[in-house]
């Protein structure tokens, strides 16, 4: 199973994480620091692979991000390698042609993104049409609400 | 792009990315949080979509790093709002910021349960993805029935089943028992007939949890699961958006042979051709192509092939095929292709082993050994160490020097071509790799090595080239091994002599070749450039430049060179007496210690000799490195059962005599007393009879598991494995001596302590005495307990509620020495002590003075020299009294000073054996006796026995296997003057034993030796030991004075006393 996800820039900032095994938030940073300095010192031909403490950390640089997610030691790695990619084609197809700011200013949406794909660290949909129709539907949801709510209170909260 | 505007989440990101430096990025952060807080402080006035604002700015601070710790009260009452922006908002945050053990979580349950049996079909799948991510056993148990229900439900929806599918999964990995099997397999069954891919490969996850708790209930999935990669691999009947990069879902194919492999077998015939079909077109069709997601995705369904080919047996032809991909893709460019090709060839070469088809796969596997090591040399990191583990598996002895030496340059010479200097540079993880590469090497050279000298070259040169990698376990070992293999000794002195040639010497190097040479440069004395005066200035040369834990060892060096030094040379004494003089005041004070007490031992002249021996062989143990080794792979955690398997072959293919028990106490009562596991007794008795004597006491040993153990005297925790280091590592005094003990005690302390010691057993001998074993039944303890010390030196002798004396014996010639431990185990002081030695007419016996007063908790130890005059089997007795309180305990023990403590092994030649039993003619000189009832034991045993007894077994003179051929000498006093003429000192005692193959039981004892006394009594003392007659009378018991001594004494039991022996 993938224990969590986490897409950090080539400067170490970290862009997104998800736990599906339970950490304390302790653990977090100390997974988080010690996997960015292993992977992010890596050279740019090497495999996808690194272990680290008993597991596997498969990861995948897109330009200046990397994403990266934390399994077995016996899991089918190329396996979790092409769910990261099948995670960044959605994305890319969401935002269009996704970049890095997308991600920072829109971290909220690769959570939702990420919802449909994983759940308890398993995939939960291989179908990109799929996710997109569900993530879109989500959007028409949140915009009625919001159009339904439009009352004057929200209106001056949205100002601020 | 249907971006939410929350203009004010946006301006605080963009205020953060603006930050020039952490501290203004945390002086924004919280001047942020701050403002929340107060927001949410007066809750009133706060729009939905404020909170929600600022639990989304909560979710981003927390990932940037800082610890939020309030505001969660707010975010998960988000998931009760009605409206689904504020819910989605909540479900979402909740499920990053809080993980399964938070408190907050229970306050929600009830309303996700609420969403999950809701009619909301959205609210319905925000519930589940929580729960499915972060849900625990509380979640667990109050919701699974509702989410099992979702799953079959024919009225949900597939976006719902499929995360109610997941959702379970979790659940169920959280309490198994949520998941009732009797009704399962069956619905499980029909949810495998599922047409949604997406419901499918979640419901597949599901089900390779469950089928890998449990196989037998879900037999009957299995021919559905080889219909679904039926369907997906050859017939492709998919819809279009699951097939991914032209490949129908890769990912369903890999989960459904995951799943596969937990099936044992797959019986019926048409399922598993079907099944092999499917498999021989993944093999066949898989090419590497350029697409990277293609390949990628391709080849993970061909490693998952792979492994259920290799799984399941296949024929012959198919295995050939798996093996002959494998070797194409260790050969392959493609990094991460190449990565899992070397790990699959690793499980391979394990799965292999379990199927018995080594041989073939090994070969084919051993092809491709070059591109293996080339994969060694990879600038990647995740490749060498895949190439290594595979190395050190398919290592053997046809290989080993090859493979070793590769080991070895890997570790020296640097791929990246660093210098040394910028060693400092190395990451940790290089660090790691480098220490792992060195350990292996290690390993591998003692394991497979074509000649004991080329290991000692093998790990020379590691220490020599890599000693910075080189961690303590591997030089350590080396001594050991070295001290076990007295063939070894001289060439291993040598070679060390040739290191401190070398002008600039790793400070390991230093070390080992310190101490080789302390012990065995006595053996090239006539060797040029060796002599004590030349080893001495050349190590002396390396003072000035080395830390103080290796000063330690160069002075124990130079004690033992001085030992070594006759004739003497005055020079060379002043000049070693100058150097311990000068490091009297030296800063540290073990070095302290060492310096005066060698000064004081050298004064002593001929006591030098007895202190300073050789050290004795050390026990025969798994070596430590395999075990760090194991450690190492255990804290990697592999866990697939094939690895976990391999790991209990390799862990029972060693002797492990090491494993200590738990040490937990328990609660005695007055008369159930206290031991210390024997484990540790045992291992710590330096002997080379390390086995014969795990052998020698499984009752102890039963004892010691079930007892555990409770403090006894001076507690002091010595790990049997940590032996050596103890050894090498800085002098441990025994724990704190009482304050009654008289000064020449004290001196005696000083003696025995490790480097001192002839003996090795130093630091932990004086452990014994905590080590006690203890008696549930002491009087026939006694006698077990005395039987045992007969074959090993030391141990526990006696112990009741109030005493414990162990004794730790040393011998050498015709003189022994025993320290008696005496340790009162009671808070208060044990008084009146008397120790008097009652000698048989044999042994001259002279018991140092026994202080009158115990003191509580304390221990004493009283030297007791032994000097054997004649052969002879009466034994000598202690006779010891002493009051605790009112109570006079008076107790005489038998004292181990045995017939068999004054032998010693010797090896000779075939034709000197045959001369000299030839010389012995008959009677009286030459006796014969056959021994009926002998106890049956393997001739392993046997010969153990006989090691035990201190006599050699040497093999090769008589060339039937069942008979066993023994030497010794024996050394007194009055047959140093009897045979003054042949030799001094000894006469020889060649015995034969000869078995009957056919019967165990009985045996012929054939012995003769120079003495008609000493033929007859050696005799006798190895029928004692073979036959099951019970040694003479039973122990004197405690005299009943002591009104809660313990137990009656369990006389006579020859059963008893046997299983005490053997």
């Amino acid at each position: 199973m993938i224990h969590f996800v986490i897409l950090i820039s080539r400067q170490g900032k970290v862009r997104l994480t998800k736990w599906y095994s339970p950490y304390q938030q302790k653990e977090r940073a100390t997974a988080i620091r010690e996997l960015s300095s292993l992977i992010l010192t890596r050279g740019p031909k090497l495999c996808n692979f690194v272990e680290w403490k008993g597991y596997k950390a498969v990861y995948r640089r897109y330009a200046s991000l990397y994403f990266c997610m934390c399994v077995d030691q016996d899991d089918n790695e190329l396996e979790i390698l092409e769910i990261i990619h099948h995670f960044v084609e959605i994305l890319d197809r969401y935002f269009g042609s996704v970049c890095e700011l997308d991600l920072i200013f829109n971290f909220h949406k690769a959570y939702y993104i990420l919802d449909e794909i994983l759940i308890a660290g398993e995939l939960q949909e291989s179908s990109k049409k799929i996710v997109a129709r569900l993530i879109a539907a989500q959007d028409t949801m949140v915009e009625t609400a919001k159009a339904e709510a439009g009352s004057v209170s929200n209106m001056i909260a949205q100002t601020m | 792009m249907a971006l939410s505007g929350m203009r004010g989440l946006s301006v605080f990101i963009s205020d953060v990315r603006n930050c020039q430096n952490k501290e203004q990025e945390r002086l924004r952060v919280d001047k942020e949080l701050g403002n929340i807080r107060t927001r949410f402080k007066n809750e009133k006035g706060l729009s939905h979509y404020e909170k929600k604002k600022y639990v989304w700015k909560i979710l981003y601070v927390h990932m940037l790093g800082y610890d939020v710790d309030f505001g969660h009260t707010e975010t998960v009452s988000l998931i009760s709002a009605p409206k689904y922006p504020e819910k989605q908002v909540g479900y979402i945050v909740t499920s990053c910021l809080l993980n399964e053990n938070h408190d907050f979580l229970r306050i929600v349950i009830n309303t996700v349960r609420n969403d999950i049996i809701g009619r909301n079909e959205t609210f319905q799948c925000l519930a589940l993805t929580m729960v499915g991510n972060i849900g625990g056993k509380e979640f667990s148990e109050s919701l699974a029935p509702d989410v099992q229900k979702l799953l079959v439900s024919s009225s949900c929806r597939p976006l719902v089943r499929k995360k109610a599918a997941l959702c379970l999964l979790r659940l169920y990995r959280k309490n198994p028992d949520v998941v009732n099997i009797d009704g399962w397999s069956d619905r499980m069954s029909q949810l495998l007939d599922e047409r949604d891919l997406g419901v499918l490969t979640a419901v597949m996850s599901l089900f390779v949890a469950l089928v890998s708790n449990n196989i037998e209930a879900y037999w009957n999935c299995l021919p559905k699961c080889v219909k679904i990669l039926e369907r997906l691999a050859r017939n492709q009947d998919i819809p279009p958006e699951y097939t991914y990069y032209g490949i129908p879902s890769p990912w369903l194919q890999v989960k459904t042979m995951r799943a596969l492999q937990y099936f044992p077998t797959i019986e019926d015939p048409n399922t598993r051709r079907a099944l092999f079909e499917v498999l021989q077109r993944i093999l066949m069709g898989t090419d590497v192509v350029k697409n990277v997601n293609k390949n990628n995705a391709a080849h993970a369904v061909l490693f998952e092939a792979l492994a259920l080919v290799m799984h399941l047996d296949a024929e012959k032809e198919m295995m050939s095929q798996c093996v002959a991909l494998l070797g194409k893709f260790i050969a392959v460019r493609e990094p991460n292709i190449r990565y899992l090709g070397l790990y699959c060839g690793n499980c391979l070469e394990e799965n292999m082993t379990r199927m018995l088809l080594v041989s073939d796969v090994q070969d084919i596997i051993k092809r491709h050994q070059s591109q293996i090591i080339t994969s060694l040399k990879d600038p990647d990191i995740s490749i060498r160490r895949r190439a290594l583990d595979l190395l050190y598996g398919m290592c053997d002895v046809t290989n080993a020097k090859d493979i070793v030496e590769e080991l070895l340059q890997e570790v020296i010479c640097d791929p990246h071509k660093l210098s040394t200097i910028s060693l400092q540079y190395l990451n940790t993880a290089e660090f790691a790799m480098r220490e792992e590469l060195a350990l292996k090497a290690a390993i591998l050279a003692e394991k497979f090595a074509p000649d004991l000298s080329w290991y000692v070259d093998v790990i020379l040169q590691l220490i020599d080239k890599a000693g910075d990698f080189v961690s303590d376990d591997i030089w350590y070992r080396v001594v050991q091994f070295v001290t076990n293999n007295e063939d070894l000794q001289p060439y291993a002195a040598a070679k060390a002599r040739e290191y401190l040639e070398k002008p600039a010497l790793h400070e390991t190097m230093v070390k080992v070749s310190a101490y080789l040479l302390g012990e065995y440069s006595h053996l090239l004395a006539q060797r040029p450039g060796c002599s004590p005066k030349e080893i001495f200035t050349i190590i002396s040369e390396k003072l000035p430049t080395v830390t103080t834990s290796t000063i330690a060892i160069l002075l124990s060096t130079f004690a033992k060179i001085l030992m070594h030094n006759h004739p003497s040379d005055p020079q060379l004494q002043e000049q070693i007496w100058s150097i311990f003089r000068k490091y009297e005041s030296y800063i540290d004070v073990e070095i302290q210690q060492r310096s005066v007490e060698y000064f004081a031992l050298s004064r002593k002249g001929t006591a030098l000799m007895d202190v300073l021996a050789e050290m004795p062989k050390f026990p025969e143990r798994q070596s430590a490195l395999i075990k760090k080794t194991e450690d190492a792979e255990v804290d990697t955690a592999e866990q697939s059962a094939i690895r976990i398997r391999s790991l209990q072959q390799t862990s029972n293919a060693l002797v492990v005599t090491d494993q200590r028990p738990a040490n937990g106490s328990v609660p005695v009562s007055q008369l159930a007393l206290v031991r210390m596991p024997s484990q540790n007794m045992e291992a710590s008795s330096t002997h080379d009879q390390a086995t014969s004597q795990d052998q020698i006491n499984p009752q102890d040993r039963e004892f010691s598991h079930q007892n555990g153990s409770v403090t006894a005297v001076v507690p002091q925790e010595v790990h049997p494995a940590d032996l050596l280091g103890d050894l090498l590592g800085p002098l441990a005094i025994e724990g704190p001596p009482a304050p009654a003990v008289p000064a020449e005690h004290k001196d005696q302390n000083l003696l025995s302590t490790p480097e001192a010691t002839p003996d090795a057993a130093g630091p932990l001998a004086l452990a014994t005495v905590d080590d006690q074993p203890n008696s549930v039944q002491p009087i026939a303890n006694i006698a077990e307990r005395f039987n045992a010390l007969c074959l090993k030196d030391s141990g526990v002798l006696y112990e009741d509620s109030h005493i414990q004396i162990g004794i730790k014996a040393e011998w050498r010639s015709h003189h022994g020495r025993f320290v008696l431990f005496l340790g009162n185990k009671n808070t208060s002081p044990l008084v009146s002590v008397q120790a008097v030695i009652l000698p048989p007419t044999h042994l001259k016996m002279e018991l140092s003075l026994v202080p009158e007063t115990i003191p509580p908790r304390a221990q004493v130890q009283c030297p007791l020299e032994v000097v054997n005059l004649r052969a002879s089997r009466d034994l000598a007795v202690l006779d010891l009294s002493y009051k605790f309180g009112t109570a006079v305990v008076n107790v005489k023990l038998r004292i181990p000073a045995v017939l068999n403590k004054f032998l010693q092994p010797l090896s000779i030649s075939a034709e000197e054996f045959f001369l000299q039993w030839k010389s012995l003619s008959g009677p009286p000189l030459k006796l014969q006796e056959v021994l009926r009832g002998v106890k049956p034991l393997p001739l392993s045993e046997l010969a153990n026995l006989f090691t035990s007894l201190r006599m050699a077994v040497i093999p090769g003179i008589d060339t039937n296997p069942n008979n066993l051929i023994i030497c010794a000498t024996f050394h007194s006093e009055s047959t140093r003057a009897m045979l003054c003429l042949v030799s001094i000192n000894l006469c020889s005692s060649d015995i034969r034993v000869e078995t009957d193959p056919t019967d165990r039981t009985q045996l012929r004892i054939t012995l003769g030796s120079g003495d008609p006394i000493l033929t007859f009594e050696l005799k006798e003392c190895i029928k004692e030991h073979l036959v099951s007659i019970p040694m003479q009378a039973p122990t004197p018991g405690i005299s009943p004075i002591q009104p809660q001594s313990p137990v009656t004494p369990a006389y006579n039991d020859p059963g008893a006393m046997l299983a005490g022996l053997l």
